[in-house]
């Protein structure tokens, strides 16, 4: 296993959190401690974590730690070899070919630049630049599970017409999931593990004071405790840590213009619940919510 | 030397520990590990831990148990009863004990229709089940079954005579066989896969007689679809998907039916509903599928939360289809309050009298047109 101490003048997890909060993130100790660990033992990171708790938001912001740009891959349904590694181009193979044959010239039509590179093969190929994040895995298919584990076991892919591929130092990667299904006990295995939780009233808030412009301590507090309370009731789609930044946003906004303030959140609702069931469950009691979040 | 020995000594008698317990720890993951800890250097348990959460990825929904192991072996704080035994065999276990304790219903199932007290208090009984006598009706069943279940367009291509797109690769390696010519035209098209099946069993008293039968039925649908998860409902709300995968009918029967604790209680079928759609790694098992119920839609609790719930599922699903023992009789007409409120979303209300004719309906699932 190849250890590195240091990763970009890193040594702890301690630093790294300092270092992902420059960025703009706030980690806490559990995910510091995991992402330090991803980077220094050469493993994948999985950050598993319902919808909106702000996974892609972490792989932005170690990439930005790294110095390195974010190769993102959305993974979805029937995902396949051609949108995760490389497609041929095959129109311009097909004219290179015409045109050598006219002038009676031999052509490689295998050459890198009839080549397309997609986000798997960009990050072999360039590994101390670039980082992969493939993102939502758990909406991909087992067949791409499977080709995945081989991936991150040897970070190396064979093009039949040009041989294997292989990544002269370890690539960093890290991978999302919504847990919408459980992955192969064998991908969890390869990699080092983060389950993100919602924040703690306490970070959201200072999340909220971070990311929002203008938004007041006191209106921070009434989103963060009416966001809380939110995420207790039974909705399809819980608000996340970006609605939250979002109404805070959105109701200091109509504030500004003169609207009054429990009637600001409740003007911006349509930030945070976007799902007409939830609209109309959560309806009846709003006022209440509100009221009780603004005490 | 000796020192460092006895100190990864005790760190492997963890996994161990963890492993008996009922986590899945790979050596790959203990080696990492140990360097993980000898990365953070020797500073606060905290960091072991965190390490240990980190590198042995025990699941988000077992991790109290984890911390009360790591509280055992490295703290010295006791847990009684969590290291013997397998997790998924004490939950039922302890949940039966807990039923017994509360108000028992003196009466039988049969008196479950007056009895409100009965179903408030959760029936939590272990039950066995064994194969059925419908073995030649399933066995028919399940060998018609792949070819009739709906299809969905798949992602992937497969190249073909007919089809909308033109399949470029293979036309460009035909092409290399004739100097570069292209002399025929390729065609490709989706692959079909099967939509999902998503069954939820009733397993509440009034479906008594029929659970043993309706467990049977999943089972083959089971081991013959590509895709199926099944549930059963009663005061809560149980996945018995793998344990239906076994191919001994006897044994899947056997595992599933230790999982389920509320075998012949009281229905909520509402909560139960609800409950499904709140958990969002289930409520995707639906998206795009067919959703089988296999219930009378005697509802104790709010008929309107009931109703609800299978709007919000006929929004998700491909088809819901709701099958009743109670509709084998010819003048059938939904009558309890949840069913009559829950009809309009429905893509077929039918009768699930038998195994043969609820064979039959998901045979037929391909040839429904929409509602």
């Amino acid at each position: 296993m190849a250890v590195r101490q240091k990763i970009v003048g890193i040594g702890s997890p301690r630093e790294l959190e300092e270092a992902l909060r420059a960025a703009y993130y706030l980690a806490d100790d559990e995910l510091s401690t995991a992402a330090y660990l991803a980077l220094a033992l050469g493993k994948p990171l999985l950050l598993e974590g319902a919808p909106g708790v702000g996974k892609t938001e972490a792989a932005k912001a170690i990439a930005g730690v790294l110095g390195r740009s974010l190769l993102r891959l959305q993974c979805y349904e029937g995902i396949d070899a051609a949108a995760a590694l490389y497609e041929w181009n095959f129109p311009r193979q097909m004219l290179a070919l015409r045109q050598a044959g006219a002038y009676g010239d031999t052509i490689d039509i295998y050459r890198d630049e009839f080549l397309i590179e997609r986000p798997m093969l960009a990050c072999l190929r360039r590994p101390g630049e670039a980082m992969l994040l493939i993102d939502e895995i758990d909406r991909s298919d087992h067949e791409f599970e499977a080709f995945l584990l081989e991936f991150l076991s040897d970070f190396q892919i064979s093009i039949p017409e040009r041989g294997a591929i292989k990544a002269y130092e370890r690539p960093v990667v890290i991978l999302t999931s919504n847990r919408t299904r459980e992955l192969h006990e064998a991908l969890r295995r390869r990699c080092v593990y983060h389950w993100i939780e919602y924040p703690s009233a306490e970070r959201e808030m200072r999340i909220i004071m971070m990311r929002a412009s203008g938004v007041s301590e006191r209106a921070a507090r009434a989103v963060v405790a009416a966001v809380g309370r939110l995420r207790r009731e039974p909705l399809a789609k819980l608000p996340g840590i970006a609605e939250a930044v979002e109404w805070a946003e959105a109701a200091t906004l109509l504030n500004e213009q003169g609207e009054r303030w429990p009637e600001a959140f409740r003007r911006s609702l349509g930030v945070v619940l976007k799902d007409e069931d939830d609209l109309v469950h959560i309806a009846p009691r709003i006022e209440a919510i509100l009221a009780e979040a603004q005490a | 030397m000796t020192d460092t020995a006895a100190a990864i000594a005790h760190f492997l008698g963890f996994t161990a520990l963890l492993r008996r317990s009922g986590f899945a720890v790979a050596p790959e993951q203990s080696m990492a590990w140990l360097a993980a800890i000898e990365l953070l250097g020797p500073g606060e348990m905290e960091d072991i831990r965190r390490a240990a959460r980190a590198t042995l990825a025990p699941p988000p929904e077992r991790f109290a148990d984890f911390d009360a192991l790591f509280d055992a072996h490295f703290l010295g704080s006791i847990v009684p009863g969590l290291e013997a035994g397998e997790p998924s065999d004490e939950e039922p276990l302890r949940a039966a004990e807990d039923g017994a304790t509360g108000p028992e219903p003196e009466f039988g199932d049969e008196t479950h229709e007056s009895g409100a007290e009965a179903t408030r208090a959760e029936r939590l009984l272990g039950r066995r089940f064994s194969a059925g006598e419908d073995t030649n009706t399933l066995r028919r069943f399940a060998r018609a079954l792949p070819s009739r279940l709906p299809r969905r367009r798949g992602y992937r291509w497969r190249s073909g005579r007919t089809g909308k797109g033109t399949d470029a690769r293979r036309m460009f390696r035909d092409a290399m066989r004739h100097a570069g010519e292209i002399v025929k035209l390729r065609r490709r098209r989706r692959r079909l896969r099967q939509r999902r099946v998503v069954v939820l069993i009733d397993v509440s008293g009034s479906m008594k007689e029929r659970t043993q039968a309706h467990l049977a039925f999943a089972h083959s649908l089971v081991r013959a679809a590509d895709s199926v998860e099944v549930f059963t409902m009663g005061t809560r709300l149980t996945r018995i998907t793998r344990p239906l995968r076994l191919k001994s009918r006897e044994q899947a029967l056997a595992t599933a039916s230790l999982l389920v604790a509320d075998w012949d209680g009281g229905t909520r079928i509402g909560d139960a509903l609800n409950a499904f759609l709140a958990v969002p790694r289930f409520s995707a098992l639906v998206h795009g599928a067919v959703l089988l119920v296999l219930s009378d839609g005697l509802e104790r609790g709010d008929p309107t939360a009931m109703a609800d719930a299978v709007a919000r599922f006929s929004r998700i699903a491909w088809r819901i289809v709701w099958l009743t023992p109670l509709a084998a009789d010819p003048g059938f007409e939904p009558r309890t309050a949840g069913l009559v409120a829950a009809r309009p979303y429905l893509d077929e209300l039918g009768d699930g009298g038998s195994i043969d004719k609820i064979c039959a309906h998901v045979l037929d699932l391909a040839e429904m047109s929409a509602a």
